[in-house]
Order: structure tokens, then C-alpha cells, then sequence
């Protein structure tokens, strides 16, 4: 579903990327861990090209991403962030429907329909009305992932989706994540959480220095892994 | 105590004319200001180089000088070129100078305010598949306004005080009804007092009311 070859990225004379080739299938849960620095994030934010790659294709559904097409490429790929980045000018069913409103058309009546359906599914059917800065940390990040499933996308990307959460509020938007898995989405998710790697991942990338140093199964990568740079940084975290 | 009174009110007389001409210039400068704000904030090169060029003269000129240019200046220009032009009320080009005064110092606080929306913003607004005009004005925009709603209305009152000069060019507002008071009176202090508190029942309210929107606003960030 989405092929990455020869990705590199300068950030001026600073190379971040190394070369990557990766593809994702439809279906596949794929999680990217390494340190930081590693360039794990870019990797991710050059998919739907938050970042623009120096050099390399990138394709979705075999089609090349292109500054033509982006902006259409785009509403297929659900972006989750860190930082969650809900629009504080509108309220949560809003925040849910602009998207679909503005940028597929769709009626206003049939996206608050499928966001109040949406809401509901992420546990937060009685927050419609509210603003995003009456909520906590983890109930915005829950609005964030279903700000993105109602653009209908076919993949999701998370960037470390639960690193600016208090730690109680970390499982909430874990459970979410791992629903949407089991439903069969197609995700790609940057995080430090390993226990969800090896609980939901069908495919496990470690990153360091702007390579792939190690990819596979969770159980061989963080269970068995080959490299001495992805041991080294296991024994660092704690599974 | 009674020539205070009537030096007062006769320089209330300008009241309407400089609420008018403040009032029309802040909307022209607001929407000059905007676009100015986004050419300085897209790709092209030329369009960034306008939008300085722009608010560097007029930041540069006194606003009496431009608006002498205008009322005087620009119509002596086409009549020289052999077309019969006079401007039919010179409250025209006063308004038109003082909106385009006030786009220069407007599109400073709105550029400030499209930075301060924090980045993740545009990109999440581009992860929907927006484009970047309508990112723009569905999300930063809205959010921009909010910040420099005060800065907006301190800009006003500014404003409300320059259109002073206008005496200068044939506008009869607030201190042009005072100075011709005075020169039939001879009263100049009261004459003058009366056109300074005559500004006074216009800005002070403003402020405060300015004043009062930002503590509000503090308080309710304080809370979220």
C-alpha cells in the first residue's frame, strides 16, 4: 500500500535519513522505534510529506506522491501528533467534521453523523460539544485519532502519539490504537511504548543514525534482536 | 467656566467626522493589512518584496505628509496629465490615506499574529488534505484574529488620534472645529482643552474596554 525507496533528508547540511527503503501492506501494523535523533519521526512526516524529502519516491497505492497529488493523497493518510494539534477555535464534533466538510464535500449532516459515530467509538460520544482545552491530554489525543478516521483515510501515521501524555492517560489512547488494528487499519506508528510494538506491531523497524539497522516480526526484533545497536538501546528501555 | 464648556462642545461638533473617517479607515487598513500580511508570509519573491516595500514608506512618512499628497498632491499629478480631476470632499483621500496608513502598522500585528499559531496547526490542517489557502482561512486565520483582537483595537485608538492631521487637509473633524473656534474666540486654552477632552471621551472608553477584554481573556487561559 505504501512503498518508501531511497528516502533521504537533508536538514541543511545535516543528513537525517540515510536511505530508506521500506513498504507497508494494507493491513499491517508497522512500528518504528530507536532513539531520538534517530530520524524515526522524519521518516514518518515525509510519507505525507510534512517534510519535504530530499531525495526519493514515495508511493500509495502505487501511485507516486507528487506536489500535484498531494493534497488528494493526503486525505487517505490520517495523521496523529505528539502534540495532538486539535484546532482550540472549534469545538470537538468541529474539529471532527471540518475536514470532511471542507475538503471531501461531504454534507454537514452526514459528517456529524459519522463523527458523533466516531466519537462514540473513541469513548467521547458526550464531549461533542466541548472545546478542546476543557478536555485532558488523553481524551484530546482520542479526538485527534478521530479527527483523522473521519477523513475515511486508509492508512494512519502516528508520531510518538502517547510521549506528551501523563503516564495514566498513556493506555487510553493505547486501547484506541490497538481497536483500530484489530479492525485491520493499516497504521504506522512512531513510539517508545514497546509493550504496544510487541502486543499489535506484524512488523517491527528499528532506526538509528538515519538507517534501518533492524527490521522483522516484534518477537525476533525486540525479542531476539541480531544487532548490537538495537540490544544496546533495548537494554536502555524498559519492555 | 462656562467658555470651557462651549470650547468643549464645539470641538464634540468633530465627534461624528472622526468616528466616521476612523471607523472606515480601520476596516480598509484591516483588509489592505491582511492581504499585505499574507504576501509577506507567501513564496514569491515579489509579492514578500511589495508588502515591504509598502509598509517601509509608509512606516517611514508622517501620515500629514501622505496626506498631503493625496489631497493636494495626486490631483494637481492628473490634472497635469491633461485630465480635469478634483477630489469631490476631501474626506476621500483622508479616509483613503488614513486606511492605508493604518494597513501598514495592521499588517504588522497580523503577520505577528499568523506566527504566533502554533505550527502544528498548518500541519494538521494540511494532514486533512488542505490546501494551504484554505488552511489559512479556516484555521490560522481565526486563530490569529483572536491574539491581536487587542493590538486591533489599540491600533484604533491610534488611529482615532491621528486623524488629528486631517485639519491639515480640509477635514473638519475634532481639532479643526477648535481651531477655527478659536481663532473667531481668541480662547485658545479653553479652545484646545475642549478638543483634548473631546479625544478623551473616545479613547479612554476604548482602552478600558480593551483592558477588560485581555483580563478576561487571561483569566479564561488561566483556567483551561
Amino acid at each position: 500500500m505504501i512503498e518508501i525507496k531511497g528516502l533521504h533528508k537533508y536538514f541543511g547540511e545535516n543528513q537525517v535519513l540515510k536511505g530508506i527503503d521500506q513498504s507497508v501492506n494494507e493491513g499491517e501494523v508497522l512500528c518504528i522505534i530507536g532513539p531520538s535523533g534517530s530520524g524515526k519521526s522524519t521518516m514518518l512526516r515525509c510519507i505525507n510529506r510534512l517534510e519535504e524529502p530530499t531525495d526519493g519516491e514515495i508511493f500509495m497505492d502505487g501511485e507516486l506522491i507528487t506536489d500535484e497529488n498531494l493534497d488528494r493523497i493526503r486525505t487517505k493518510m490520517g495523521m496523529v501528533f505528539q502534540s495532538f494539534n486539535l484546532f482550540p477555535h472549534m469545538s470537538v464534533l468541529d474539529n471532527l467534521t471540518c475536514g470532511p466538510v471542507n475538503v471531501k464535500g461531504e454534507s454537514k449532516a452526514e459528517a456529524e453523523e459519522k463523527a458523533k459515530k466516531l466519537l462514540a467509538r473513541v469513548g467521547l460520544a458526550e464531549k461533542a460539544g466541548e472545546f478542546p482545552r476543557n478536555l485532558s491530554g488523553g481524551q484530546q489525543q482520542r479526538v485527534a485519532i478521530a479527527r483523522a478516521l473521519a477523513m475515511d483515510p486508509e492508512v494512519m501515521l502516528f508520531d510518538e502519539p502517547t510521549s506528551a501524555l501523563d503516564p495514566e492517560m498513556v493506555g487510553e489512547v493505547l486501547d484506541v490504537m490497538k481497536s483500530l488494528a484489530s479492525e485491520g487499519m493499516t497504521m504506522i506508528v512512531v513510539t517508545h511504548e514497546m509493550g504496544f510494538a510487541k502486543e499489535v506491531a506484524d512488523k517491527v523497524i528499528f532506526m538509528d543514525g538515519g538507517y534501518i539497522v533492524e527490521q522483522g516480526p516484534p518477537e525476533e526484533v525486540l525479542g531476539n534482536p541480531q544487532m548490537d545497536r538495537t540490544k544496546d538501546f533495548l537494554s536502555k528501555v524498559l519492555i | 467656566m462656562e467658555v470651557y464648556l462651549q470650547g468643549f462642545l464645539i470641538a464634540c461638533k468633530g465627534i461624528p467626522t472622526t468616528i466616521w473617517v476612523s471607523l472606515v479607515a480601520i476596516v480598509l487598513g484591516a483588509a489592505v493589512g491582511l492581504l499585505l500580511a499574507l504576501c509577506s508570509q507567501s513564496n514569491s519573491k515579489a509579492l514578500k518584496l511589495i508588502s515591504k516595500l509598502y509598509i517601509d514608506i509608509v512606516r517611514g512618512t508622517p501620515m500629514l505628509v501622505q496626506a498631503l499628497i493625496m489631497a493636494y498632491g495626486v490631483p494637481q499629478l492628473i490634472q497635469s496629465m491633461g485630465t480635469d480631476f478634483k477630489w469631490p470632499n476631501l474626506v476621500i483621500p483622508a479616509v483613503i490615506v488614513c486606511g492605508m496608513n493604518s494597513a501598514a502598522y495592521m499588517a504588522e500585528i497580523i503577520r505577528s499574529g499568523i506566527q504566533a499559531v502554533d505550527k502544528g496547526q498548518m500541519e494538521a490542517a494540511r494532514s486533512l488534505g488542505m490546501n494551504k489557502r484554505m488552511a489559512m482561512r479556516l484555521i490560522i486565520i481565526p486563530q490569529a484574529i483572536r491574539m491581536i483582537l487587542p493590538a486591533f483595537a489599540n491600533e484604533f485608538v491610534t488611529l482615532i488620534k491621528e486623524t488629528s492631521v486631517l485639519g491639515y487637509v480640509g477635514v473638519v473633524e475634532i481639532l479643526r472645529h477648535g481651531q477655527l473656534w478659536n481663532s473667531s474666540s481668541f480662547e485658545t486654552f479653553p479652545a484646545y482643552i475642549g478638543v483634548a477632552l473631546a479625544y478623551m471621551i473616545l479613547t479612554i472608553p476604548l482602552s478600558k474596554l480593551i483592558n477588560g477584554y485581555e483580563r478576561r481573556r487571561a483569566r479564561k487561559e488561566a483556567a483551561a
